[in-house]
């Protein structure tokens, strides 16, 4: 397989975006894209993109968005894998050029989910409906069973999940992208209105809209474009249980360790080597499994790891410093490209307020469901 | 949910009926045509009726069908033969549940759907 850069990206605000529908967010996040490298033409396009249909009540987002991206003609799919759907998207765009079949392609992600849908009920499709749904559960109510067993085994406080949200909300606040921008009390976090013991709203990612798109290409086209090239030198999939309760351990996110694992072999790379990750915080809780199935912590310490302070903008490693999806926003769909958005600017050195010093290598993690799908990609500007 | 998929899942909700492998031992719930092992052998085994409680959280915010029910406690529960499901904990507080707390398997009405759906049934779990 040859080598594959990122030569382009771009993304809209994430947000209540009212006054934009689920194509016009999308286009305006591709266009960016393509002006950000300059390049004239794509061979084709994946659409990461959870349940357009719940959401809006459209499918065939595929050919929906080349149509109207003024490219009606091109190969165009969507991806689903629930709030991985976007990262799932770029690593097949990622095939695509790597095979040799295309030179240029698109990859988004988009999600409009503040149209008025039951998002609780949309969300809720990743789940196993026949087994997890149909007793009333939700995905706050997952987490929040993860975070309780986290607790119990390893000792993880209270005040150290807080920790998470304070972090991202920091960093978000820097984002000129997030939808929140503003920074958050430990005491905030616990104390505000509570989902599901012992999770908060503030420990829980928001409802939003928004769209990113990146540019894949080949290292011949990459080397003629406006901006320097990122290179992908990694990329890990893996899948475990739909339901949470199948897991031999609650604690334990196999999907990411396993898509970890799968990344760093292929970039010949070891978790001390990273400088900054983006990773899928949909709950405080998962940042901190994340962390641990990344290998950037032992398994049960991410608590007091990001207590101390490792994960924070001038950390051992930062983590999230888009402000990650709790401040940033977390149009499902989405995600998983906006991760390869922020780690594209920051190994550029474009993160401005929220750059990350001396950045050579960069992690995204994107996961579905309760961890039943998790893709991870390695970046260099090497 | 359309009567069809309700129907299909009866065996496993009114009365447990889970699948042993006969090449690992362990019980499948809901039963599957492969297991992890390999093996696509089974044999009929019902979930026991007694577990304990791994982890749990009580939910504030719910889906429409169970808007009326919150505050409600759902839980993971491992049987005593090895058994994992999602479940509610009711005829108890919220507050007294504890991980490992004991626990027995009850058929309850889950749902109404709408005003003019089915009554969903199906197993519970209470403190013993
Ligand atoms: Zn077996």
């Amino acid at each position: 397989m040859r080598e594959v850069a990122v030569i382009g990206c771009g993304m809209t605000k994430f947000g209540e975006l009212w006054k934009k529908s689920l194509r016009d967010i999308f286009v305006e996040a591709a266009l960016k894209a393509i002006d950000d490298a300059g390049v004239d033409r794509i061979s084709s396009m994946y659409v990461g993109s959870m349940t357009p249909g719940l959401f809006v009540g459209q499918e065939h987002v595929g050919a929906l968005m080349a149509d109207y991206l003024g490219t009606p003609q091109i190969p165009a799919v969507r991806v689903e894998s629930a709030c991985c759907s976007g990262g799932m998207a770029f690593r097949l765009g990622l095939f695509e050029v790597a095979s040799g079949h295309s030179d240029v392609v698109l990859v988004g992600g988009v999600e409009k989910m503040t149209d008025g849908a039951d998002v609780t009920y949309a969300l809720a499709t990743a789940a196993d409906q026949e087994y997890e749904v149909y007793h009333g559960v939700t995905f706050p109510g997952l987490y929040a069973m993860i975070a309780r067993a986290h607790m119990h085994k390893y000792g993880t406080t209270r005040q150290q999940l807080a920790m998470v949200s304070v972090k991202n909300h920091h960093n978000g606040a820097l984002n000129p992208n997030a939808q929140f921008r503003g920074e958050v009390t430990v005491d905030q976090v616990i104390k505000a209105t509570m989902v599901a013991d012992p999770l908060t709203v503030l420990d829980s990612s928001p409802v939003s809209d928004g769209a990113a798109c990146v540019l894949l290409a080949s290292m011949d086209i990459a080397k003629k474009v406006n901006k320097p090239a990122v290179k992908v030198i990694g990329t890990g999939a893996a899948t475990d249980t739909l339901a949470l309760h199948a897991r031999e351990d609650i604690t334990t996110l196999g999907s990411v360790k396993q898509s970890a694992e799968a990344a760093y072999k292929m970039a010949g790379l070891k978790p001390s080597d990273i400088d900054l990750a983006e990773v899928h915080d949909c709950f405080s809780i998962a940042e901190i499994c994340i962390i641990e199935e990344l290998g950037f912590v032992d398994k049960g310490k991410g608590g007091l790891f990001t207590e101390q302070g490792h994960t924070s903008l001038t950390g051992k490693i930062p983590v999230n410093p888009s402000g990650g999806l709790k401040s940033k926003g977390h149009p499902v769909g989405a995600t998983g490209v906006a991760q390869v958005v922020e780690v594209v600017e920051q190994l550029r050195g474009e993160a401005e307020k929220r750059q990350v010093k001396n950045a050579k290598i960069g992690l995204t993690q994107n996961m579905g469901g309760s961890g039943a799908s998790s893709v991870v990609h390695i970046f260099t500007n090497a | 949910m359309p009567s069809p998929r309700y129907h299909r899942e009866m065996p496993q909700r009114y009365r447990l009926e889970a699948a042993k492998c006969s090449g690992c031992g362990r019980v499948a719930f809901p039963p599957r045509m492969v297991c992890n092992c390999g093996s696509r052998d089974f044999k009929g085994e019902k979930v026991s009726d007694y577990g304990k409680i791994l982890t749990f959280t009580t939910i504030r915010v719910a889906p429409k069908d169970f808007e009326t029910e919150v505050p409600y406690s759902v839980a993971i529960v491992e049987s005593d033969n090895g058994v994992r499901v999602t479940t509610q904990v009711v005829d108890c507080k919220p507050n007294e549940l504890e991980i490992g707390k004991k626990v027995k398997f009850v058929f309850r009405k889950l749902y109404t759907e709408g005003h003019t759906g089915i009554i969903c049934y199906g197993y519970k779990a209470i403190l013993i």
